[in-house]
C-alpha cells in the first residue's frame, strides 16, 4: 500500500478513535438500516466534527463508500487541512463562491453518486451559531435530488456536539452525542423547489425533536 | 505493589457466582424457546454478560496493583462526568470552565490520589474547583441561568470525581497490622456494594410488592431493599479475612456500605427524573450507563474512607 493512503487510513481510525473517546457517540436507526444503499444523508451543521461523527457511526464497509460534501475554500488552504480533506476523509470539494467556481458543485456530487459513492451533505450552506435549531435550507438539496430522483434521502441529526465543540473553540468538551438517522425521502412528482425544502427540512427538525422526547 | 493473596481468594469466588448467574440465563432463555423473547430475560442475560467484562476490567486494573486501581478509576470518573455534564444546564460561555473541569481537575485530583496527599485531595474540589471555575465562568460575561450552569457543574464534579476517587483513595490508609493489603479495601466496598445492588435486584424481581418511592423509581421495593440489604450485609461480614475488621465491623461496615448505597442510587435516579431521561448513558449494554453502575460506589466511597480513616488508619 503506498504511504500515502496507510498515513490516510492509520489517521482516519486515529480520528474515530478520538472521536468516540471524546464524544461516546451512538448511532439511532429510526427509519433506515445501516445497509450499504446508494444515499445522500443530509445532516444539519453545528460544528467542524460534523461529518467526521456521521461518518465514524457508520459501518466500516459503508464508510469507505460515504464521502462527505465540504468546503473547498476551508478545506484546501492548508496542508494538514487538504491530508484530511482530501486522503483521510475522500471529500467532494466543491467551491462555496459562484462567482470564482469553475465546476458545477452539482455535477460533482452527482458525479460522485454515480461512481457508487453515497454522500454527507449540509444543506444549511455553514455552520449554524443561531438559537434557531435549524436554518433554512440552500437550493442545493433539491437541484441534487432533481438531477438523480432515485438516490435516497436520509435525513441525519447531529445532537450536542456543538456543546462539545463550540464555533471558535480550539479544544472540545467530552460530552455524549447521539446520531439519528430517519426514514429515507424523495423528490415527489410536481413538487417545486419550495414545498421540497419545505418538507425535507421539516422531517429534519422533526427528528431532532424526536429525540429530545424519547 | 500486586494483589495479595486474598484478592484471588475473592475473585475465585466472584467467578464461581458469574458462573452460576450465566447458567441461570441461559437456562431461563433456552427454557422461553427458540421463538419467544422475554424483555426481563433478555436485560438479564445481557446484564450478566456485561458484569463478565466489569469484574474482567477491575481485577485487571487491581492486579497492576496501585497504578492499575488510580488509572481505572480516573477513566471511570472521565467516563462518568461525560455522562453527568451531558444533561447540566451549560452555555457557550461555559466552555473554558468545562474543558478545566475535564483536563485540569480531573487529572489533578487523581495526582494527588497517587501521591497520597491527603490535606489536599480532600479539599482540592470543595474549595479551589468550587472558587474558581466560577470564576473562569463568569469572565466570559455570560450571566443566563449563571447559578444553575456552575452549580451543576459542581455538583458534577463532586459525584463523579470527588466521590469517586475516594475509591482508590482507600489505598492511601495506612492500616497497624495490614501494611501493602489496603488494595483489599476496594475489592470488599466494590464486591459489598455491587453485591448489595445485585441482591436488591434480585430479590426486587422476586418477591417485590411494596414501593419505596414510586415517583423516583418503579423498581425499589420493601423486599427488594430488605432482602438486598441484609444479604450483602451477611456477605460482608463473611469476607471480613480480608479487611481489617472483625467479622461484626465487617458487618456493620458492610451495612453502612449497601444502605448509603441504595440512596446513591435513589439520589441518582432524582437527577434523572429531572432531567427526563431513564439512563445516564448506554455504554454498559444492560444497565444503562456508567453512572447507572456507580452511582452507589460513589455515594458510599467517602464515608467508608472517612469512617476507616478515622477508626482504623494511623495517620
Amino acid at each position: 500500500m503506498p504511504f500515502k493512503s496507510w498515513s490516510a487510513a492509520v489517521t482516519a481510525e486515529m480520528i474515530i478513535l478520538f472521536a468516540r473517546v471524546v464524544t461516546a457517540v451512538r448511532a439511532i436507526w429510526d427509519g433506515v438500516e445501516p445497509v450499504a444503499k446508494k444515499r445522500v444523508y443530509f445532516a444539519n451543521h453545528t460544528s467542524n466534527g460534523d461529518f467526521v461523527l456521521v461518518w465514524s457511526v457508520l459501518p466500516p464497509h459503508m464508510r469507505r463508500r460515504t464521502r462527505p460534501v465540504a468546503a473547498g475554500d476551508y478545506w484546501l488552504t492548508s496542508r494538514p487541512k487538504s491530508f484530511v480533506g482530501r486522503e483521510v476523509f475522500n471529500a467532494v470539494l466543491i467551491d462555496r463562491n459562484p462567482d470564482t467556481r469553475t465546476e458545477d458543485p452539482i455535477a460533482l456530487m452527482a458525479e460522485a453518486l454515480d461512481a457508487g459513492s453515497s454522500l454527507i451533505l449540509f444543506p444549511e450552506g455553514t455552520r449554524n451559531t443561531t438559537d434557531a435549531p435549524l436554518l433554512p435550507f440552500k437550493s442545493g438539496l433539491f437541484h441534487l435530488a432533481t438531477q438523480r430522483p432515485d438516490v435516497d434521502l436520509v435525513p441525519v441529526w447531529i445532537e450536542n456536539l456543538s456543546s462539545v465543540m463550540p464555533k471558535g473553540e480550539v479544544f472540545p468538551v467530552p460530552l455524549l452525542c447521539t446520531i439519528r438517522f430517519g426514514a429515507a425521502m424523495w423528490l415527489q412528482d410536481g413538487e417545486d423547489k419550495d414545498a421540497f425544502l419545505a418538507r425535507t427540512h421539516a422531517a429534519l427538525l422533526e427528528l431532532g425533536e424526536s429525540g429530545e422526547t424519547g | 505493589m500486586s494483589a495479595p493473596m486474598e484478592f484471588v481468594f475473592l475473585l475465585a469466588g466472584v467467578l464461581c457466582v458469574l458462573i452460576v448467574a450465566s447458567m441461570v440465563a441461559f437456562t431461563l432463555k433456552s427454557r422461553l424457546g427458540p421463538d419467544k423473547t422475554d424483555p426481563v430475560i433478555e436485560n438479564l442475560v445481557a446484564r450478566v454478560n456485561a458484569w463478565w467484562a466489569m469484574v474482567a476490567l477491575l481485577s485487571f486494573a487491581m492486579l497492576a496493583g496501585r497504578a492499575g486501581a488510580v488509572i481505572l478509576f480516573a477513566l471511570l470518573s472521565f467516563a462518568a462526568m461525560r455522562e453527568f455534564l451531558t444533561l447540566t444546564a451549560k452555555s457557550r460561555a461555559d466552555h473554558y470552565a468545562l474543558a478545566a473541569a475535564f483536563y485540569v481537575v480531573l487529572p489533578f485530583q487523581y495526582y494527588l490520589i497517587w501521591i497520597d496527599w491527603y490535606g489536599l485531595y480532600s479539599i482540592f474540589i470543595p474549595v479551589y474547583a468550587f472558587l474558581f471555575l466560577p470564576i473562569i465562568a463568569a469572565l466570559r460575561g455570560e450571566t443566563e441561568n449563571f447559578l444553575t450552569r456552575v452549580s451543576e457543574t459542581q455538583w458534577g464534579l463532586m459525584i463523579c470525581v470527588f466521590a469517586g476517587s475516594h475509591v482508590p483513595a482507600l489505598m492511601d490508609l495506612n492500616i497497624p497490622g495490614y501494611e501493602g493489603k489496603s488494595i483489599l479495601l476496594i475489592a470488599f466496598l466494590v464486591a459489598v456494594v455491587q453485591g448489595s445492588d445485585v441482591l436488591q435486584y434480585v430479590f426486587g424481581k422476586l418477591m417485590g410488592r411494596h414501593k419505596i418511592a414510586p415517583v423516583l423509581s418503579p423498581s425499589k421495593t420493601w423486599e427488594g431493599f430488605l432482602g438486598g440489604v441484609l444479604t450483602a450485609s451477611l456477605l460482608g461480614a463473611g469476607l471480613w479475612w480480608m479487611t481489617p475488621f472483625t467479622m461484626w465491623q465487617a458487618f456493620l461496615m458492610a451495612l453502612m456500605i449497601a444502605v448509603m448505597g441504595f440512596f446513591g442510587g435513589l439520589v441518582m435516579s432524582a437527577i434523572k427524573r429531572d432531567k427526563g431521561v431513564k439512563d445516564w448513558g448506554h455504554l454498559i449494554a444492560g444497565h444503562g450507563g456508567f453512572i447507572d453502575r456507580l452511582d452507589s460506589v460513589v455515594f458510599s466511597a467517602p464515608i467508608f474512607f472517612h469512617v476507616v480513616r478515622y477508626f482504623w488508619a494511623v495517620t
